[in-house]
């Protein structure tokens, strides 16, 4: 994306500037129903959150202005935002790299030329497609510590069953696990990548007498970085607003033990009002989901391949 | 030797195949185990080691579970939103497409760019800003901000999966009918329309996926009108506190019932799906 407009923002300003006719004006009338919604759905909205983070403001609309305070208080006063922001590490520590990882094989498996394919990449993307709060609901019963086929499965691998939902400790690997059931979408996006490898690679390193292992780490995962680097920064920002499953499966709980940040921010805001600290709460993360963006950018042109 | 290779190809085909199998069966299991449940009395779902196929099969769950809950309303606002949704994004993002794609005005370019960038920002920090903003002019507990949104071009990602593909449509077709008399509005809606019904498809079937499966806009912004509830907020609602579920059967009824849309949509449009899904992965 960057460099596609980068070029595009060059070629526009070294073209020569053109009048204003009425067949411009024309194309602004095509695109009002974009500009009015991002005016008042994407500006305005941020504008108003940030001005507000900065006041104590709560449902009844009453705002004084309270500077840095709530900044403050999340940072050094408030124990949730420091259970929350460990919570939400956490998870994205244990999603993010499996979630890749496991699509990025089963790409390399779908694309190994064998039969089945389709029928396969039907069947993985399968889950992506089902609405979120049935499979949180479908999830939690899997969960379920007496009737769950989870724990059916463990007794019949003579393993001891686990409380799931209930302990503490095996809360967010129940989360993580159920992220991993919706890796089909980006399983797709890699085995398009690979399927745009020119072939003759391939065949020029088996005429070198590359092995497998060698073709993998010499070519595909080298051309493939730029995909994977996609999903890497789509799984990060997505991680990181995580809300709907952890809402829904656990409200949290245990013990806090599944309050990720957008929980805590939740609760501030649609359980106490909190509005001014809410918005507080939203443009950190704001920052921090847009600063890890800039930065894997930033990082990307050291061991990212582009053609 | 000739023969040792073809045996080794065999084995790793053969292994190949047990393991996308085996995770077939991971990926697949959850959406059977729904279903046999659905089919079941609460006293056969209590049976250890679980039955597969319930024995008898308990249909009735699925008339039952219309009578223990407003389901026949959360599914109508459902399809209130969900066609909003759809006819909205279709129109509109294809008009505003068109704009970017094959029209020339000052700042387009950098216009787009920022389209652009919109996708990449956390929906968070609008979620506070605008369940005020809604509160203060009166839609809060009505259908507006799940619906008027997308009747203004609300998805960048369908603008964007519009734009390349109108572009992709020669522009010989256009001048030809501006030769003939035919305005902006006319080419767009008489020959681009017409010639990307598989891009419309796509945004058709996401737009229906994102409706159906929307869950936080109407839990915050309708919380206050139980009489609006989509199936997602109502099935939510559904589930107890506690980790226990009551009456499973009649909530894996009706997230039966909630997947069956969804499978149609991708048995139709799977095609639609897998190249929308590919080309969010192009952007990048």
């Amino acid at each position: 994306m960057t460099a596609q407009s980068a070029g595009m923002g060059r070629a526009a300003l070294a073209r020569p500037r053109p009048r204003i006719r009425a067949r411009d004006l024309l194309g602004f009338v095509f695109i009002a129903p974009w500009l009015v919604s991002f005016l008042l759905f994407d500006l305005m909205p941020i504008v108003s959150g940030f001005y507000h983070s900065f006041t104590n403001w709560n449902a009844l609309g009453i705002a004084d202005f309270v500077g840095w305070a709530n900044y403050r208080e999340a940072l050094t006063r408030d124990p949730l935002f420091w259970v929350s922001v460990n919570r939400t590490l956490y998870f994205i520590a244990g999603s993010v790299p499996l979630g890749i990882f496991a699509a990025f094989t089963l790409a390399l498996l779908l694309n190994a030329n064998i039969r089945g394919t389709g029928f396969y990449r039907t069947v993985y993307y399968l889950p992506s497609v089902v609405p979120t709060v049935a499979a949180v609901i479908v999830w939690i019963f899997i969960f379920e510590t007496r009737r769950g086929i989870l724990n059916f499965g463990l007794e019949l691998l003579g393993l001891p069953t686990i409380q799931w939902l209930s302990d503490p400790n095996w809360a967010m690997p129940a989360l993580i696990i159920m992220s991993l059931w919706t890796i089909g979408a980006a399983m797709i996006i890699f085995l398009a990548g690979l399927q745009g490898i020119p072939q003759e690679l391939y065949e020029a390193a088996e005429v070198d007498g590359a092995n497998g292992p060698q073709r993998l780490f010499g070519i595909t995962v080298p051309l493939m970085t730029p995909t994977i680097f996609f999903n890497l920064i789509m799984g990060l920002v997505a991680a990181f607003q995580a809300f709907n499953n952890a809402f829904i499966m656990t409200a949290g709980g245990p013990r806090n033990a599944t309050l990720l940040y957008m929980l805590h921010l939740y609760n501030n805001a649609f359980r106490y009002f909190r509005m001014g600290y809410a918005s507080a709460l939203a443009v950190m993360l704001f920052i921090v989901v847009f600063g890890i963006t800039i930065l894997v950018y930033r990082s990307s042109d050291r061991w990212v391949y582009y053609s | 030797m000739l023969n040792s290779i073809r045996l080794q190809n065999v084995v790793r085909r053969l292994s190949i195949h047990t393991v996308l199998l085996a995770g077939s069966l991971i990926m697949v299991i959850p959406l059977l185990w729904t279903l046999s449940t659905s089919l079941k009395t609460p006293q056969q779902i209590a049976i250890w080691p679980p039955e597969w196929i319930p024995n008898p099969v308990k249909w009735s769950n699925y008339i039952e579970v219309f009578g223990a809950a407003p389901v026949t309303l959360w599914i109508r606002n459902s399809l209130v939103i969900v066609v909003a949704n759809v006819l909205g994004s279709v129109v509109t993002c294809s008009l505003v497409a068109y704009g970017f794609a094959r029209m020339r005005f000052p700042g387009r370019d950098a216009l787009f760019i920022l389209l652009l960038s919109t996708l990449m920002m956390p929906y968070i920090v609008r979620l506070i800003p605008l369940y005020v903003f809604y509160s203060q002019i009166g839609w809060l507990n009505t259908f507006l901000p799940v619906t008027v949104p997308q009747l203004l071009a609300r998805n960048p990602f369908f603008i964007f999966l519009l734009r390349q593909f109108f572009r992709g449509i020669p522009f010989e077709l256009s001048d030809a009918a501006r030769i003939d008399g035919c305005g902006e509005f006319g080419i767009w809606w008489r020959i681009i329309m017409p010639l990307s019904k598989p891009a419309l498809a796509a945004v058709a079937i996401f737009a229906f996926r994102d409706a159906w499966d929307n869950f936080l806009a109407p839990l915050i912004y309708l919380a206050g009108a139980p009489h609006l509830r989509p199936l997602a907020v109502g099935l939510y609602t559904l589930r107890g506190g506690g980790g226990q579920l009551p009456d499973t059967n009649y909530l894996m009824a009706l997230s039966t019932l909630m997947v069956i849309p969804m499978l149609i949509m991708f048995a139709i449009g799977q095609r639609y799906f897998i190249r929308g899904v590919t080309l969010s992965g192009i952007k990048g």
